[in-house]
């Protein structure tokens, strides 16, 4: 095995970078909750990279204090999955269908950092 | 059906964590051309009744909401490669289920992304804890939640540095184990 392997004394340092005055997530009040299907449907759909992409774009942008990536069960429109809710406070839940990761970035750029819903993913765009 | 048997893991596991389970134990052993998955937990358990019946697909009380097609479609990836599957479960104790596969046969499923699998379990469920065991013929490694926990003190799972740091984590270690299997 290689010598320098990462482990897991390097939490340390995050813990440690944690306290020194980045924002620690307490609770999640406040924040904007993106929830991905996660049962059978969504699984078999492709939502295991949805949700990393989501994970991955909102770690890029330093969102991690205001947005928290989940997970849900399935809503019973598995046709339509993988699908996404995203819950702004104080706004109406914007349901996302047929996510790829290639549109995530778009979601986080356009609706989560700029308010602007992405129409053409949601539900009402894409219902027959 | 699933492409990867890493998406089977992760729906399989869901089940666990339906179940209440505050430690899930995952792995993924190779020796040989054989392959077992196992997804274990201490969950609510399931009564022989229940055990009969989650592995047919077509069997519904929506009562069990908490099993549907993640087991069958686990099954019969197992059995399509000539392999076993098997779940034994008790109330109040937990569940194990367990997947072999012939690696060597045609219709096997490749593993795939583990990794991927592994954090986004922890990641959306930072309150439970994982364990995940990944080896080839005796040379593997383990990541632990509850040793994480301990260097980390307050700091939660799901910080995305934490879940960067479990990516990278898997990842080279993975690596390190194929390298030395190869």
């Amino acid at each position: 095995m290689k010598q320098n392997m990462k482990s897991l004394a390097e939490l340390k340092a995050i813990k440690e970078r944690m306290q020194n005055g980045v924002t620690m997530r307490g609770d999640h009040e406040g924040s904007t909750r993106v929830a991905v299907g996660m049962a059978t449907c969504g699984i078999a759909a492709g939502a295991r990279p949805v949700l990393n992409a989501f994970t991955e774009e909102v770690a890029k942008r330093n969102l991690g204090s205001s947005v928290m990536v989940t997970q849900t069960g399935c809503i019973g429109i598995c046709q339509y999955e993988p699908v996404v809710e995203v819950f702004v406070p104080g706004q109406e839940k914007v349901t996302y269908v047929k996510m790829t990761a290639e549109k995530v970035a778009r979601v986080v750029n356009d609706h989560i950092v700029n308010g602007n819903v992405v129409t053409e993913y949601t539900i009402g765009a894409n219902a027959k | 059906m699933m492409t990867e048997l890493s998406l089977n893991v992760l729906d399989v596991a869901q089940n666990s964590v339906k179940a209440g389970a505050s430690l899930i134990q995952l792995g993924a052993v190779r020796e040989g051309k054989w392959l077992t998955l196992t997804v274990e937990d201490n969950g609510c358990g399931m009564t022989e009744e229940q055990v009969a019946h989650v592995t047919d697909p077509f069997f519904t009380t929506r009562t069990t909401r908490k099993v549907g097609l993640g087991v069958p479609f686990f099954k019969m990836a197992a059995e399509m490669t000539g392999g076993d599957f098997s779940i034994a479960s008790q109330v109040g104790v937990g569940t194990k289920t367990t997947a072999k596969f012939d690696t060597a046969h045609i219709d096997c499923i490749p593993l795939g992304d583990m990794c991927s699998t592994v954090v986004s379990l922890i990641q959306c469920n930072p309150d439970r804890d994982f364990v995940y065991r990944y080896e080839i013929d005796g040379r593997g490694f383990v990541l632990d939640t509850r040793e994480m926990r301990e260097e980390l003190g307050d700091v939660p799972l799901d910080t995305p540095e934490v879940v960067e740091f479990i990516r990278e984590f898997i990842t080279e270690h993975t690596n390190g184990v194929d390298g030395q299997a190869e």
